[in-house]
């Protein structure tokens, strides 16, 4: 065994040496996008970027001022959408895993739809959105709709994290505590569900993710009103949607769209620690290192 | 005490809090506790044991022992009706604990599985403090009271021997112990529901031979409190803590119940020619 190891140490063939040499020249050229697309935002958006940026109103079209509306109606939409998803994803996904065998009928039906749901573009969740809740609904132009249009997209991913993390719970826990006669009510809710928290906060992370990037559903659903918004039922535009017509409709409307880019990119990247400090904070204590 | 039991509490270097091996009352006049009469159970039609009849006396330990698969597990679940939740598994016959049919479809099967607490191969302590693990099947019995609770906790987690461990840790993930102490916590969750039956299916064959030996001894002191029905390969084992043996062995492609009878007549003067064999070491 010995010397097999040794002579393989001695002389790494050419063919480990191409093989090492492509792996690192394909992780190389994704972090080189990802970091030249952090490094031109930063070079084009930084200068515009600070706080009277974030709490001035558009001007001239969005050319000039702020983007303090349109955080608020992002803010607000994406917050309608993970508050209806996430306990409809958990309550679904705690349905399929604790409630439905694997390879059953019914898991079987429930995991397509999820799938092809999963990957429907975006432009027909708008179309959906805008037919159901803002035509069927009369909710109308409003972030009400299209924070409800955000949470259907988000629901697939949403469900299939959380399902995944309580499929991991090892089936000696629900063995256990059936033979104490304890109820399955009472060991998902003191045991899977807090021990499935950690996939419930990627879930939620990867769909606030998705709806904060979301354009094409909330054209049609929340639409692209710029200013403050009174009430739920106001018309409001996400920061999306705002880098889009700036870039788009608006000529000379780059700079500051750049600096809106830079927002949402912020964002994101503080909603994703945010969801994983809540997670740590509010079930760590609960749930042990395995 | 025997050698063997001397090196072995002076190796464990004060982890081994359990006082030196206290057998329970013998079993001079054997009550009958729970009734198995003609019991056999399928898997999607396929035979796991058949035909098995075997009463469980009170207080005492019965050791159930043969080859794998030979059904000794399938028949543990089946007295605490855990295999109802197994899809496919149909049982026939007739179970009575205290003369009371539990193959009731009516009867209270929460109840019935606090009445007969279940151990299992391996620890399964639930991903909670040491605490929760007792409480939280405690409160689902509707036991609410703070001073009840902590009183429950301190004597199930006395009686295994694990009080002088974790008192200091109650609050700390039960996952964090050692094998042998989850195992033991487990017993504690158990007894903690003042059970009448503890089922216990090969409690020692997950553990290194030091804890084995603590569980044994544990299993050996509940005898005369508790009725114990032991599933275990090790014969060793079941010779010395069981009152009652019992010798599953599969015959005609289904476990079987070949015989049963005091724990010291089946190890020294089977009557069956198979029991033999399988003792002596001579089949199995």
């Amino acid at each position: 065994m010995r010397d097999a190891v040794s002579t393989a140490r001695r002389s790494p063939s050419i063919r480990d040496i191409l093989i090492q040499a492509a792996i690192w020249s394909a992780v190389s050229l994704v972090a080189l996008a990802f970091f030249w697309l952090l490094a031109d935002l930063l070079r084009h958006g930084a200068q515009r970027l600070d706080w009277a940026f974030l709490t001035a109103l558009p001007k001239n079209a969005g050319r000039d001022g702020g983007v303090a509306p349109i955080l608020v109606s992002t803010l607000l939409i994406v917050a309608i959408a993970m508050a209806l998803a996430a306990p409809l994803g958990l309550a679904t996904a705690i349905f399929l895993s604790e409630f439905t065998r694997v390879g059953g009928r019914l898991a079987r039906w429930t995991s397509l739809s999820l799938d092809v749901l999963a990957g429907t573009p975006s432009i027909v969740f708008g179309l959906f959105g805008s037919a159901f809740f803002s035509a069927f609904l009369g909710l109308g132009f409003s972030i009400l709709s299209g924070g409800m249009t955000l949470a259907c997209m988000a629901l697939p991913i949403l469900i299939r994290a959380t399902e995944a993390g309580l499929r991991m719970a090892p089936g000696e826990w629900r063995l256990g505590a059936a033979a104490l006669g304890v109820s399955r009510a009472t060991l998902l809710w003191h045991v899977l569900v807090p021990a499935a928290a950690p996939s419930l906060a990627a879930g939620l992370m990867l769909g606030i993710g998705r709806a904060m990037a979301e354009t094409a559903a909330l054209i049609f659903t929340s639409g692209y009103v710029d200013r403050m918004p009174s009430s739920l039922f106001d018309s409001g535009r996400a920061l999306s949607v705002h880098i889009y017509d700036l870039t788009m409709n608006v000529s000379g409307g780059d700079q500051n769209a750049y600096a809106s880019a830079l927002v949402l990119i912020i964002l994101l990247i503080a909603a994703n620690s945010l969801a994983l400090w809540l997670s740590d904070r509010m079930f760590g204590q609960r749930i042990t290192s395995s | 005490m025997t050698q063997a039991d001397e090196s072995r509490g002076a190796d464990t270097h004060g982890a081994y809090t359990l006082k030196p091996l206290v057998a329970g009352p013998p079993c001079c006049e054997p009550k009958k506790l729970i009734g198995v009469e003609k019991l056999s159970l399928r898997y999607n039609g396929v035979p796991a044991f058949e035909d098995v009849s075997l009463d469980i006396y009170r207080g005492c330990v019965t050791a159930l022992i043969g080859p794998s698969g030979c059904g000794k597990t399938s028949f543990l679940s089946s007295i605490n009706r855990l295999s109802d939740l197994i899809p496919g598994c149909e049982v026939e016959g007739r179970i009575t604990v205290d003369g009371e049919n539990i193959r009731n479809p009516r009867a209270d099967v929460q109840a019935l599985r606090r009445r007969i607490g279940m151990i299992f191969q391996k620890p399964n302590p639930f991903p909670l403090s040491i605490r929760r693990n007792l409480e939280m099947p405690l409160k689902e019995h509707g036991v609410k009271i703070r001073a009840e609770l902590d009183e429950r906790v301190w004597r199930a987690l006395a009686d295994v021997g694990l009080w002088d461990e974790v008192k200091d840790r109650l609050d700390t993930p039960a996952l964090a112990l050692s094998g042998g102490q989850q195992q033991r916590l487990c017993i504690a969750r158990a007894l903690a529901l003042r059970p009448d039956v503890l089922l216990m299916d090969e409690p020692c064959s997950a553990l290194d031979p030091l804890a084995s030996a603590v569980v044994e001894d544990l299993i050996a002191s509940l005898r005369g409190r508790y009725t114990v029905v032991i599933v275990t390969h090790n014969l060793a084992q079941a010779r010395r803590i069981a009152n009652y043996a019992g010798f599953f062995w599969v015959k005609e492609r289904a476990g079987a119940l070949i015989e049963f009878d005091h724990c010291h007549r089946i190890f020294e003067a089977p009557r069956h020619e198979l029991t033999a064999a399988y003792v002596g070491g001579r089949r199995g």
